[in-house]
């Protein structure tokens, strides 16, 4: 049985001399930093600093766009993602996305989550139900859902719709969760619940979420970021970070000193 | 240096903390001398007064926890400025008990004036000693307003030389009262003095290490700074 430290040591994702453009403009300088295994990984940094655009490159959500390309290398699983034959579906069922806003589809909370795995897996009737009702509890949506299954995605609270869509994440299995600023739209009881779900998914997955709330990168993650003008200022963990980062900028940033 | 808040309300509540911080310290640093005088010359009045002003220290210690706990909820201070605070919450501690101690000093010399003269110079007993901790006081003070932990590493040392100053009081003390019991009720008051002497400079320290955590972000309490010189050769 492996030891925290020692699982803690696991890379799941190397991201080493990342570079990215918007057309001619770089938004991401040279970034290098570990993503380590079950473990919850912040991004933070003033808006504009390329840790949203830094998150997208993780599952090369940025070729939904042209003009748009990363160079470096990220290595998944003993490869570099970036590379062109990469199978980006499969990518993207490995490495699962939540967004800012929830972003249900107009269907029903079962088929939300159905949906996805049906593009992956062939799976039966009673095996599909046993799918949804794990996806629903590890997403902490199960109580409140179970008796609404067929009732529209939509019709859900907010809070409750970002849990939804964290299900519907969940439910392909992937390794990773990328959940970018999942709880900025919501209320502080539904953001309590989203970041408590954090902390219980870390038991199974590695987690990257970007936040604009400090106190939030604080209270959930193990390893932050701090990224400035698409570079990375200072990475390391959580408590150090906070309590005393090594570098001025980082300071001035979590203080409330930024200019 | 350090720049200033986004927000300048922030700015301003953290420096008002801290002026009431030097404040206080002001305060208990006036305490302690006139406390010290009050054993010299034997003042009641200004024994009294020793000990009525503990009360104003005592209101300000209340008032700055409460400042502070404020700060907390409204800025959710990291990093340096949550160093700051914790640091000041405990500063202010030790800054309370220096009052209590000063107090401590009036009280016993007023006690001993009023029973009349002593038979051996009392006051030259704990002279070095006073002189000594009043100063390491007054260094912990400007260390903490000038967050230099330069100074603070210094002050740390310099506790040392007061705990053995105290030893060595004890001992002379020791040999007056079995040389003649008449010294004893005197004797037993200066003792009281000279370790409520010996009390402030471990609150001096205190404030030390307190600086060096704000300035560092390192706690060393418990570690002996001062010594790792002879053990890492």
């Amino acid at each position: 049985m492996a030891t925290p430290a020692a699982t803690s040591k696991t890379k799941t994702i190397e991201i080493s001399g990342l570079n990215f453009f918007y057309g001619k403009t770089q938004s991401l300088k040279n970034v290098s930093l570990d993503i380590h295994e079950k473990q919850v990984t912040a991004f933070i940094g003033p808006s504009g600093c390329g840790k949203s655009t830094l998150l997208r490159t993780l599952n090369r959500m940025y070729d939904l766009y042209p003009g748009q390309r990363a160079e470096g290398s990220i290595q998944y699983r003993g490869r570099n993602i970036l590379e062109p034959g990469v199978d980006v579906n499969m990518l993207r069922a490995k490495i699962g996305m939540v967004f800012q806003k929830p972003t249900p589809f107009p269907m029903s909370i079962y088929d939300n989550i159905a949906f996805g795995v049906r593009l992956y897996e062939n799976l039966s009737k009673g095996e599909m139900d046993e799918r949804v009702e794990w996806a629903l509890k590890k997403a902490a949506l199960w109580d409140e859902a179970k008796d609404k299954l067929n009732k529209s995605g939509l019709s859900l609270s907010g809070g409750q719709q970002q849990r939804l869509c964290i299900a519907r994440g969940v439910a392909v299995k992937p390794d990773v969760l990328l959940l970018d600023e999942p709880t900025s739209a919501l209320d502080p009881i539904s953001t309590a619940k989203i970041e408590e779900l954090i902390s219980e998914l870390k038991q199974d997955y590695t987690i990257t979420i970007v936040t604009h709330n400090m106190q939030q990168a604080a209270r959930c993650s193990d390893y932050t970021a701090y990224m400035y003008l698409g570079e990375l200022v200072e990475f390391g963990e959580t408590d150090q970070l906070f309590m005393n980062p090594h570098r001025k900028e980082t300071q001035d940033y979590i203080t409330g000193r930024f200019g | 240096m350090i720049g200033e808040h986004s927000s300048k309300q922030y700015d301003q509540e953290l420096e008002a903390i801290r002026s009431k911080v030097l404040l206080m310290g002001g305060m208990v640093e006036t305490q302690f001398e006139q406390a010290l005088n009050c054993f010299r010359v034997g003042d009641i009045a200004a024994a009294d007064k020793v000990m009525a002003d503990d009360h104003a220290v005592n209101q300000l210690e209340v008032s700055l926890d409460d400042a502070c706990s404020h700060l907390i909820v409204k800025r959710q201070p990291a990093a340096n400025d949550l160093r700051t605070v914790m640091a000041t919450i405990k500063v202010i501690t030790d800054l309370e008990r220096i009052g209590d101690e000063a107090s401590k000093i009036a009280r016993t010399a007023k006690g001993l004036h009023e029973r009349g003269a002593t038979s051996f110079a009392h006051y030259d007993m704990i002279r070095a000693i006073g002189k000594n901790t009043s100063d390491l006081l007054h260094d912990a003070l400007d260390a903490f307003a000038r967050l230099d932990g330069k100074q603070a590493m210094a002050i740390i040392a310099g506790d040392e030389i007061i705990d053995h100053e105290f030893r060595t009081i004890l001992r002379n003390l020791i040999t007056f009262m079995m040389e003649d019991p008449r010294t004893i009720s005197s004797a037993l008051d200066t003792l009281w003095v000279a370790k409520a002497i010996e009390r402030i400079g471990d609150h001096a320290k205190n404030i030390a290490e307190y600086v060096i955590y704000v300035v560092e972000g390192r706690d060393i309490r418990h570690s002996n700074p001062g010594k790792p010189v002879t053990q890492e050769g």
